[in-house]
């Protein structure tokens, strides 16, 4: 990775690459025991911030809230994928009459922030907060999803869908059976990264009161005595990054296993920053 | 409809929020980014380290519990700022994780032979770095880099929700006092937000199809 910039170093760089390092180090580790000492001071690491944690009560209602959260990316997940093929297979329609509104949608619903979405539900539409919250998901990360498959069905080279044309096969058949599993298989990195987008975005429950990991980090700040909310939120946060990286694992490992195995070629990351 | 035109100053001061917010999130956000991404791609290993852990933390943690942690926490560990300067740390300090990988995947789409060529030239590693890397890599980083600062004007409307004046902030005050026009209301919000996201999306793909270049 690193090595597009530089030779395999010699002695003399090797000497000034390890005195960096050391340096780098150095000063990292200084800052962190800076931090450590500043929260050490604050009084973060004295056993009362942390002996609510003794009760089993504190653990179930950590342990309910990482379910809701789950619960909620899960099904809104599952949503957005059926939702995204349908907006993809509307905005590539040959009719512009059927194409146009297929395109406003979707760009509407990707130039909104997925809170604004939410509170429509919420507010407008007078859904409850988990439903607002995992049709809200479903609508943004749908729109997002189909642009992903849109860009992949675009990737493939014109001659499959040319053969399936010349084998007699209608454009629909066409798009379902050649077209769309190839490029879901492609985008299959990208399309797990945006899932993991969505289940970071299920936090957005925290706003409009759904009881998801940090709206009960919260709750049992007010219940327990705030001093202990630095400890709530480590254990909300911690579980957060724990299941966000273990997803994020299985997009790193498609990613690998596509470029041997899927549709013979490299995936295409289509704006791999987008995921954002 | 007549509920967004009444309050159209009160919208055009969420809007001015919002896009001071984005602007200055988005300036530190670049300059920590780019400092982040040079220690990814450096030689020095325990910077390279330094940035991997921050872009990982950082990327798998949700921005709202960013903004928990910079609004309910900070405060009592002893720091306590405004809300708007709390929000804008938070949406750079979240956003510099993305601009890290987009800086780091910038340099290493840069063909290996022209670092090799570079060097077999003479040219010194800085050298390298200034004259051929990073005019190329300025290119392929220019169009994920506008899609981040779109996601970050979009993120902006969670500081709402955190005692920011800003546009979401602004819909949900109005969306309570006139219950009656709750969808016009957010729909006006929707529509200020959409002024900003989709010409920057136009730009994005034109500045894209305008750099591309052939390898």
């Amino acid at each position: 990775m690193s090595a597009v910039l530089y030779d395999e170093p010699g002695p003399q760089a090797r000497r000034r690459i390890l005195f960096g390092s050391v340096v780098g180090g150095v000063v990292l580790a200084a800052g962190l025991l800076w931090l450590i000492l500043k929260l050490a001071s604050e009084g973060i690491f004295d056993s009362d911030r942390w002996d609510v944690f003794s009760d089993a009560v504190v653990w179930e209602s950590f342990g309910r809230a990482w379910w809701a959260t789950v619960r909620a990316a899960g099904v809104a997940g599952i949503l957005a994928l059926l939702m995204a093929v349908v907006l993809a297979v509307w905005r590539m329609a040959k009719n512009p009459v059927l194409r146009i509104p297929g395109t406003i949608v979707v760009e509407l619903l990707r130039g909104m922030p997925l809170l604004i979405l939410i509170l429509f539900l919420l507010l407008g539409f007078g859904l409850t907060s988990f439903r607002a919250l995992v049709l809200g998901l479903t609508l943004y990360n749908g729109a997002i999803i189909a642009e992903i498959l849109r860009a992949g069905i675009n990737s493939l080279p014109a001659g499959q869908s040319e053969a399936a044309y010349a084998i007699g096969l209608t454009r629909g058949q066409t798009l379902r059976t050649i077209l769309l599993p190839q490029a879901v298989r492609r985008m299959l990195p990208s399309i797990v990264s945006q899932l993991v987008v969505l289940l970071k975005d299920t936090s957005l429950g925290f706003i409009v009161a759904y009881v998801e990991l940090l709206r009960t980090a919260r709750l049992n700040a007010d219940f327990y005595g705030s001093r202990y909310i630095f400890s709530f939120f480590f254990i909300a946060a911690g579980l957060y990054i724990m299941t966000n990286f273990a997803v994020s694992r299985v997009a790193v490992w498609l990613e690998r296993r596509g470029t041997t195995k899927a549709a013979g070629r490299a995936p295409v990351l289509v704006k791999p920053d987008a995921n954002i | 409809m007549d509920a967004v035109l009444d309050n159209l100053p009160l919208y055009w001061q969420g809007f001015r929020t919002t896009l001071t917010l984005t602007l200055l999130s988005a300036v530190f956000a670049l300059i920590l980014g780019t400092i982040l991404g040079a220690f990814r791609v450096s030689p020095i290993p325990s910077l390279r380290a330094f940035g991997l852990a921050y872009v990982e933390l950082v990327r798998n943690t949700p921005l709202t519990a960013v903004f928990f942690f910079a609004v309910f926490v900070m405060p009592r560990l002893g720091v306590v700022l405004d809300f708007y300067i709390t929000a804008v740390v938070a949406l750079s300090v979240y956003t510099a994780a993305f601009v890290c990988e987009a800086v780091r995947s910038g340099v290493n789409s840069v063909g290996v032979g022209q670092a090799e060529a570079a060097r077999s030239i003479g040219l010194t590693f800085s050298q390298t770095l200034r004259t051929v890397i990073l005019p190329q890599a300025f290119r392929t980083v220019i169009p994920p880099l506008i899609n981040i600062f779109i996601a970050l004007t979009k993120n902006t409307s969670i500081a709402g929700a955190f005692f920011v004046g800003e546009l979401f902030n602004v819909g949900r005050r109005l969306a309570n006092d006139r219950g009656d026009a709750v969808l016009w209301v957010l729909a006006g919000v929707a529509v200020f937000y959409l002024f900003i996201t989709i010409p920057a999306g136009l730009l994005a793909g034109y500045v894209e199809r305008k750099v591309a270049f052939a390898r």
